[in-house]
């Protein structure tokens, strides 16, 4: 279907940017500003929903609603349009891309009111929408990038916003730099990707002239072999990987990760906006959207599971020991990440997205009450010195309870269902891409960062909202820096950003239940209620011999899936020979109990994590971790002597003092010296004597004769 | 027998040479300056006598020019030279050399 609001979504943001930059600045009235940038992504949102859920709606039906725009790039073979797609899995991104988008953008008005930049950070949070929303509905990949890029940039944009402090530029540079790593990775894939293929678009638009898709030749092809020499290959594996060095850099994945947890030197609203929920999933997206890709190269995904999970309980053993309120959020939004990665890695492409839905909002919910404490505290982010505030912020700690069960994943909350998902999905790991026994230890780590993330959070809420009140103690050297001075009392924030906690705690609360697996559900129904994964499946590739996902029969009764061969255009082509087979199984006895024994000890850990932490940290709340910890295992520090320094020194002793000072200025002055060494010469030519220039004149004449006759007798035949 | 082509072009290149060597060996700017007016005029005999004998005016049209710019030449040149004697009181061409290193 083709529809021209769709790209009513994308350009909404951007107008609302340019009239806050450009009459915001003039006007300077709150109010206003607010009004445009909440409005703008209002309207985004009800556009959003609009398509998604009208009778011809991406979410209701096969086929993607398509917008082209205009035709930008066609050399040769090579064609890019401005083009829009909405399908099931860009529709359900940009449904909670702007939903949490405009929680928080409402949120933000009450946040940052009486800055001195307001205008600039809403301009900016709207181009940030407007990017991300490319990002997301963009029909090709070099559409997709520039929204990745634009999103990098806005990133970079906010979180430099106090540009005054130090720490904030040089953590916007950090986030910028370490990006451009990853985008290095993610151009070459794409170029890999137009040299094998020979098509660089998502989806097939009639109006972009486009008759096949970067993916079909995926769907026609067999899977890489599972051997590390697929890596050089230049085939599917290459351009996985590749892929994958993009979605490392922009979901802060180990070894890039290091960028994520200093981009908290921007506004709250901006962490919760950009650095959890929505930017930093790009990478999951870009995957999923790739998901053909990723299941011909079995040793790509291999990779993304171990980093993924690797990542995972690196930085939530991080996470345990950090003091300031938002850094504990920012390592536990790295290791949220590493636990939808390692879905992607074991196939369960749709429990990573659910993973990314839910998380989007609990994480959202948790740095929004974090921005709101830090409000209410005035600008106190170190928990050492909060303590006892659910007695001043009873709203603030409601909502933050109900994210705080939702990260934790005590069942009914949010986090429970798409945790649970991804565990069971790696216990259960095909063969495909995880070699055996790999599954469990894969299971263990996830399990094993379960309950970190239960302790580190409990943590959190203990050091923040009960126990003694220590924000009345003496600030010592931080007195200074904040700019205030005595004790200051804790107050619950303004509505405008308690509503949006309100409804985001609501989300995290029974989001979780568009994503209910079979085995759970049918503890109450028969029918299969995994909303979720009943609309996502036709549009993402499955791993072959789908070994451990319930692989559905054809679930008649939620969505009217027209069959597949009759599909003018499919969206993607996702099944080989392998899958159709598979998708006839039904929910095999077995396994739904391994499932279900499988979600009761997620449950046991989530508590054992709970009360640990309870316990622990009620009695001590300022108890000290080991340094090393504390410290984020000098990873920083280990990065400045290992890279950083090395650059540093190469740049200035190597490229500067040898090679700019060396080469191209000595290049410069040697042509400069000869010119003059030669000018010096040449005077001698100059002797002044008008006689003396009479015979050069004669001598040049006669070289000339001389020269003329001498080839002229040559030529005459002889 | 009426005169010879080569009768003329000897004279020429004769009349060429000698206006040479003088430029070359003269110091006088007033006899150089004739001798470079000979030079020119050498050429012209040159020219006219091809003229003449192939019968096309080409040759004399140039001439015209040669004659032209030998008058412009004229004019330029020893405006140059009573400059010169003003300065110096001399037409010795090695006295002016105030641009010699």
């Amino acid at each position: 279907m083709e529809s021209n609001l769709l790209s009513l979504i994308i350009f909404a943001p951007l107008a609302g940017a340019a009239i806050n930059w450009f009459i915001g600045r003039r006007v300077r009235d709150e109010r206003f500003i607010g009004a445009v940038a909440c409005g703008s992504i209002a309207i985004s949102t009800i556009v959003a929903f609009y398509l998604a859920f009208n009778s011809h709606g991406a979410l209701r039906t096969e086929e993607p609603v398509l917008d082209h725009i205009w035709t930008w790039l066609q050399v040769g073979n090579f064609r890019a349009d401005f083009a829009l797609g909405m399908d099931r899995l860009s529709g359900m991104y940009a449904l909670f891309v702007t939903l949490v988008g405009l929680l928080i953008h409402v949120f933000a008005v009450g946040y940052m009111h009486g800055e001195e930049g307001f205008y600039r950070f809403f301009a900016f949070m709207n181009l940030f929408m407007f990017s991300m929303l490319t990002l997301v509905l963009g029909d090709n990949f070099v559409l997709m990038f520039v929204g990745w890029e634009g999103v990098g940039l806005c990133s970079y944009l906010l979180i430099g916003y106090y540009f005054d402090k130090k720490e904030a530029g040089d953590a916007a540079k950090k986030a910028f730099i370490t990006n451009r790593i990853g985008d290095w990775g993610f151009v070459l894939g794409i170029m890999l990707t137009f040299a094998v293929t020979g098509s660089v678009s998502f989806f097939a638009n009639p109006a972009a002239g486009g008759a096949h898709t970067a993916f079909e030749y995926f769907a026609n092809h067999a899977a890489d072999s599972f051997t590390w020499g697929a890596i050089t290959g230049l085939g599917a594996t290459s351009i996985a990987l590749l892929l994958f060095i993009g979605a490392v850099g922009k979901s802060a994945q180990i070894p890039l990760y290091v960028w994520l947890p200093d981009a908290m030197a921007g506004p709250t609203p901006v962490s919760a906006l950009i650095h959890a929920a929505t930017m930093v999933t790009a990478g999951i997206y870009m995957i999923v959207r790739c998901s053909p890709i990723f299941v011909d190269a079995p040793t790509a995904m291999f990779i993304v599971a171990i980093i993924g999970a690797a990542t995972a309980l690196f930085a939530a053993t991080i996470g345990l020991a950090q003091n300031d309120i938002k850094k504990v959020l920012a390592y536990s939004t790295i290791s949220q990440l590493g636990y939808m990665f390692l879905a992607c890695g074991v196939g369960a492409f749709i429990a990573a997205i659910f993973h990314v839905i839910t998380h989007a909002f609990f994480k959202a919910l948790l740095f929004l009450g974090s921005g709101s404490v830090i409000h209410g505290t005035h600008h106190e982010q170190d928990m050492r010195r909060m303590g006892g505030l659910k007695k001043y912020m009873p709203i603030t700690f409601a909502t933050m309870f109900t994210g705080w069960l939702a990260i934790c994943g005590i069942p009914i909350f949010a986090g429970f269902f798409s945790k649970d998902e991804i565990l069971w999905k790696a216990w259960s790991a095909p063969g495909f891409s995880i070699p055996g026994g790999f599954s469990k230890i894969l299971w263990g780590i996830g399990a094993l960062t379960a309950l970190l993330t239960a302790v580190y959070m409990t943590r959190m809420m203990v050091m923040t909202f009960w126990g003694s009140e220590r924000f009345r103690e003496k600030h010592g050297n931080h007195a200074g820096d904040h700019g205030h001075n005595g004790t200051v009392e804790p107050h619950e924030s303004p509505w405008i950003m308690t509503v949006p906690l309100i409804v985001l705690a609501a989300l995290s609360t029974v989001g979780g239940f568009i994503g209910v697996s079979y085995a759970l559900s049918s503890f109450v129904s028969n029918k299969d209620l995994n909303v979720i994964e009943h609309t996502l499946e036709p549009v993402v590739a499955k791993a072959p011999n789908g070994v451990g996902r319930e692989t559905k029969a054809g679930s008649p009764q939620l969505l009217s899936t027209p069959p597949r061969e009759t599909a003018a255009a499919p969206p993607v082509h996702e099944l080989g020979p392998l899958e159709i087979a598979g998708e006839h199984e039904n929910h095999s006895a077995e396994e739904i109990s391994a499932e279900r024994w499988l979600a009761l000890t997620s449950i046991i850990i989530a508590l054992a994590g709970l009360a640990i932490g309870w316990f622990t940290f009620q009695k001590r709340p300022l108890l000290q971790f080991p340094r090393i910890l504390e410290n984020k295992y000098y990873v920083d520090e280990i990065y400045d002597a290992a890279l950083i320094h090395p650059i540093e020194a190469g740049s200035r002793e190597g490229l500067w003092k040898i090679f700019d000072v060396g080469v191209i200025d000595g290049l410069l002055h040697s042509i400069g010296e000869a010119v003059t060494e030669a000018g010096r010469l040449g005077r001698y030519l100059q002797a002044g004597l008008v006689r003396g220039y009479a015979a050069i004149i004669l001598f040049g004449a006669l070289v000339l004769i001389a020269f003329f006759a001498y080839f002229s007798f040559q030529a005459l035949p002889h | 027998m009426g005169p010879q082509l080569s009768w003329y072009l000897a004279l020429s290149a004769l009349l060429f040479t000698i206006g040479v060597v003088g430029v070359i060996i003269k110091r006088n700017v007033i006899a150089m300056f004739m001798c470079i007016e000979l030079m020119l005029n050498a050429v012209n005999l040159t020219f006219v006598a091809f003229a003449s004998f192939f019968g096309d005016v080409t040759g004399q049209l140039f001439v015209f020019i040669v004659m032209t710019v030998a008058a412009a030449e004229a004019a330029v040149g020893l405006g140059i030279i009573i400059a010169i004697f003003r300065n110096r009181e001399s037409l010795d061409v090695d006295d002016a050399s105030i641009l010699r290193l």
